[in-house]
């Protein structure tokens, strides 16, 4: 029994990625149309050299159908999933281990999601029908949960920890300003992020990533066959996936200045990519920064820095986008919002530019490193599924 | 001997300043403070508050609860039964609720003292009224338990010589199902009536007493009708217990025991007291304390409770409360009803706050969970109440964006004395005061109310010391 991973045994070859934001004009039948044919574009294949489908969406269409019909694909298997904020990814990594197997050659992953047609701020979601005894509380709610327990834990105070926070706000908007895929595209000011309005906690508006609509798509193949496709073809290290006991509401241990599943998924992804620093090995990575302390907790269950010091070296300019290891250089959630069914490979596709010199070069990353990591977290602190992908642009 | 083996009193923690009123309307008001109940607070869950407060105080647990309200939370459905839930008694306890009136105080009394075993009554109301009507600024909320009980279960504390009650059909008081004021007839017409019918209930409980009004050491008097209250209240002289209305309103159906209660917190052995209640008639009760006063402490006395409360309350906030004045709601949905199998299958959780308990490891998990987080042992528990253990705050935040009558919603991630974990809301607090180390108790809400269910749990709120 054990986990083995399928390091370098598959490669994205193509990608697509609308830009994301209030699309009023668009349905989510559009936007899969236009995520798969730039995808298809980018690889060099029509849609009948797909074998089959994985569709990542939490709660805009059930079934295959939601996007067989759309795409009018003829009787191939369509698989949909669901993993609440990591949807996206979980479609990435199931269609990777079907191609692993042998199953398939050449399949597509593709996250969608519409949360703009719902007329209500924040996420909504149905529930099953319940006792009435869950928690209420909305997202940003929980994961504010995570900064009085860290300033506590790590003796900073409250100002302090507000401009922590503010300057992660800070550099994702300004990564985000130079990326014209995202939702927000203008720098903020820390005095704006810092006064605007509170929604949970310490958390102003401005410590949570926005609402918006957007889909993005990978064409995957066996690593063999990848440089029929594309001369730089970006190899699968590592796909890790922990969903945890939810027991931080529970257990007195949990002191929520962590995600014990993050910490899981990241060992695990670390293990198949063999990477013992990632701090040095990483040339980028993409996270889950659906608020402001997420972003800062993650930079430490994610290895980038030691216990404690994370808020350091986020003052400090580490996780800049000209720092020692850039953190969401496409602006993350907090530019792009969040699409939930989307948001996992449209941390990939900046995978994808980034690791083959095709970001703009106002934000192209310039280091001599080859991996890029992604990191997708659905839950809450305390109760979450965590994602890491490890991605590189050449074998070995 | 059958009397009184102990009570329990709940007066909410907020207090409404009169004068807001007048300051906001130009009338209505007057001098003084009047209870009010939180937004998450009604009849049933002050009744649930009042009878736990009864119940730490007692050695033996009721076999039957009587409920009367003024101002049910359901009709048709027992509401009895939620607080029969919340004290996590057995099924074999017999829950009832006589409702409607104020008299209706006067079931639950006599059905709990008539019945065998211990027997609890339980009167709880909440007071609404036109704003600027006397209702309004006159009224209050609380609730009160009387434990009865026979001397072989525990010591009676204080036992009825006599009691009578005179029954009159006239138009004082009235109010159609639904609505939320009272209309009241010309207060010199029910002045009259009421005087005489409690001439005649007095002299006959008085009689069965076999005392005269000068054996009387404390009056209790208590009504909806201010007017003959304060008529009666001559024969009283100084011998009058406050009736507390300056300080926290009139509540109704549940004044008389609140009073009761009042006056035997001070109450020293051997003291006469005659307690009457004007509402469609009078009843009128010779009570005699026993030496066992002297060791009976209630949890927390009427005093303290009246104490401990706030009165920085906003009058908009109070209006908000009682649904006379809507507020813009957040733009997120409503929130979803309860379903009604999953609730019955989680009763112990949901009204008893009943989690498990590895019998291995002593993890205690809330809500209870079949497999253990700690080993992993599966169906070893043992049901654990934790509805009365304090706890500590460990960290927390204030949501602005959750739907709530009275946002923002403060939550709290909480560690029990001696173990378990529960991420609640917390209540009855000022937001800005919140800080981890801060120390919590538990207390029975209704969390909202969707398409007609009230969607009862716990909450935390700040441990009184």
């Amino acid at each position: 029994m054990a986990s083995h991973g399928i390091k370098d045994q598959v490669a994205i070859v193509g990608m697509g990625c609308t830009p994301f934001g209030e699309h009023w004009d668009k349905g989510v039948d559009d936007m899969l149309v236009d995520a798969a044919q730039e995808a298809y574009a980018s690889a060099g294949v029509g849609q009948d050299d797909i074998d089959a489908f994985w569709l990542g969406t939490m709660g805009s269409g059930v079934s295959g159908l939601t996007l067989s019909k759309p795409l009018q694909i003829d009787y191939k298997p369509v698989s949909r999933l669901e993993n609440m904020c990591a949807t996206g990814s979980e479609a990435f990594r199931n269609a990777c281990y079907a191609v692993a197997s042998g199953a398939y050659d050449t399949v597509m992953a593709i996250g969608v999601e519409k949360l703009k047609d719902s007329g209500y701020s924040g996420l909504t979601g149905s529930r099953p029908p319940s006792d009435g005894t869950d928690s209420s509380l909305t997202a940003p709610a929980t994961f504010s949960l995570l900064a009085p327990a860290y300033a506590h834990k790590h003796g900073l105070d409250d100002e302090t920890m507000k401009e922590v926070l503010t300057r992660i706000a800070w550099k994702n908007h300004k990564n985000g300003a130079l990326n014209p895929r995202a939702q927000f595209r203008k720098e903020v000011a820390k005095e704006t992020i810092a006064g605007s309005p509170l929604v949970a906690g310490p958390l102003g508006i401005f410590d949570c990533s926005g609402v918006s609509d957007g889909s993005a798509a990978a064409i995957i193949v066996r690593a063999e066959d990848a440089h029929r496709y594309t001369d730089k073809p970006l190899y699968v290290k590592a796909l890790s996936f922990s969903s945890g006991p939810a027991t931080g509401a529970l257990d007195p241990s949990y002191d929520y200045t962590t995600f014990r599943e993050v910490r899981a998924s990241a060992e695990e992804a670390y293990k198949q990519a063999g990477i013992d620093d990632p701090r040095s090995q990483i040339a980028m990575a993409e996270v889950h920064d659906c608020f402001t302390p997420t972003e800062l907790v993650l930079m430490e269950d994610l290895g980038f820095a030691d216990e404690g010091t994370a808020w350091k070296e986020a003052l400090n300019g580490t996780f800049d986008l000209d720092g020692d290891l850039p953190v969401n250089p496409d602006g993350g959630l907090k530019s792009f919002g969040h699409p939930i069914g989307a948001s996992g490979l449209r941390m990939l596709f900046e995978c994808w530019l980034q690791l083959r010199g095709e970001a703009p070069p106002e934000r192209q990353i310039d280091s001599d490193k080859t991996l890029g990591l992604t990191h997708n977290l659905g839950g809450q602190p305390g109760a979450c599924v965590s994602f890491v992908s490890v991605v590189g642009s050449e074998i070995g | 001997m059958r009397g009184i083996i102990g009570y329990g009193t709940y007066v909410p923690y907020y207090r409404l300043d009169r004068a807001k009123i007048t300051e906001a309307m130009g009338s209505g008001g007057g001098r003084g403070h009047r209870a009010v109940a939180n937004h998450d607070e009604d009849t049933t869950t002050m009744g649930v508050e009042a009878a736990r407060n009864a119940l730490k105080a007692a050695t033996k647990t009721p076999a039957s609860i009587w409920f009367a309200t003024a101002n049910p939370a359901y009709l048709d459905k027992t509401n009895a039964t939620a607080i029969q839930a919340a004290l996590d008694l057995p099924q074999e306890t017999w829950a009832v609720d006589a409702g409607g009136a104020a008299r209706s105080a006067e079931a639950a009394i006599l059905g709990a003292r008539g019945s065998s075993g211990v027997s609890l009554a339980v009167i709880s109301d909440l007071r609404t009224g036109n704003p600027t009507s006397a209702d309004e600024s006159g009224g209050g909320d609380a609730a009160a338990a009387l434990l009865f009980g026979d001397d072989e279960d525990s010591p009676v504390i204080a036992h009825a010589l006599g009691i009578a009650a005179a029954t009159g059909e006239f138009l004082d008081r009235y109010r159609l199902p639904g609505e939320t004021s009272s209309k009241i007839w010309e207060e010199r017409f029910g002045e009259q009536a009421y005087l005489a019918l409690a001439e005649d209930a007095i002299e006959r409980a008085t009689k069965e007493a076999n005392i005269g009004l000068e054996d009387v050491d404390k009056f209790v008097i208590a009504g909806l009708h201010a007017r003959a209250v304060r008529g009666l209240s001559r024969i009283a002289g100084d011998k009058l217990v406050d009736d507390l209305t300056a300080r926290i309103g009139n509540p109704g159906a549940a004044q008389l025991p609140l009073l009761v209660a009042a006056a035997l917190d001070t109450a020293a052995p051997g003291e006469t007291i005659l307690c009457v209640h004007l509402a469609d008639g009078a009843y009128a009760s010779v009570l005699r304390t026993t030496d066992a006063i002297a060791s009976y402490s209630p949890y927390e006395s009427v005093e303290t409770q009246i104490e401990s409360g706030n009165d920085s309350l906003s009058y908009n906030a109070y209006l908000t409360w009682r649904g006379f004045l809507d507020r813009e709601p957040p733009r997120r949905p409503d929130p979803d009803r309860p379903g009604a199998p999953p609730a019955f299958r989680s009763e112990d959780w949901k009204y008893a706050f009943v989690g498990s308990r590895d019998r291995t490891s002593g993890a205690i998990h809330l809500p209870p969970m079949r497999v253990s987080m700690d080993g992993g042992a599966v169906d070893d528990m043992e049901r654990i109440r934790m509805a009365d253990v304090p706890a500590t705050i460990a960290t927390f935040t204030v949501d602005h964006l959750a739907f709530s009558l009275s946002p923002p919603t403060v939550a709290v991630v909480i560690d029990y004395d001696g173990g378990g974990r529960f991420q609640a809301e917390m209540t009855d607090v000022d937001p800005d005061t919140v800080k981890i180390g801060d120390r919590v108790q538990m207390t029975f809400r209704r969390l909202f109310t969707a398409q007609g269910i009230h969607n009862y749990f716990w909450k935390a709120r700040p441990l009184i010391d």
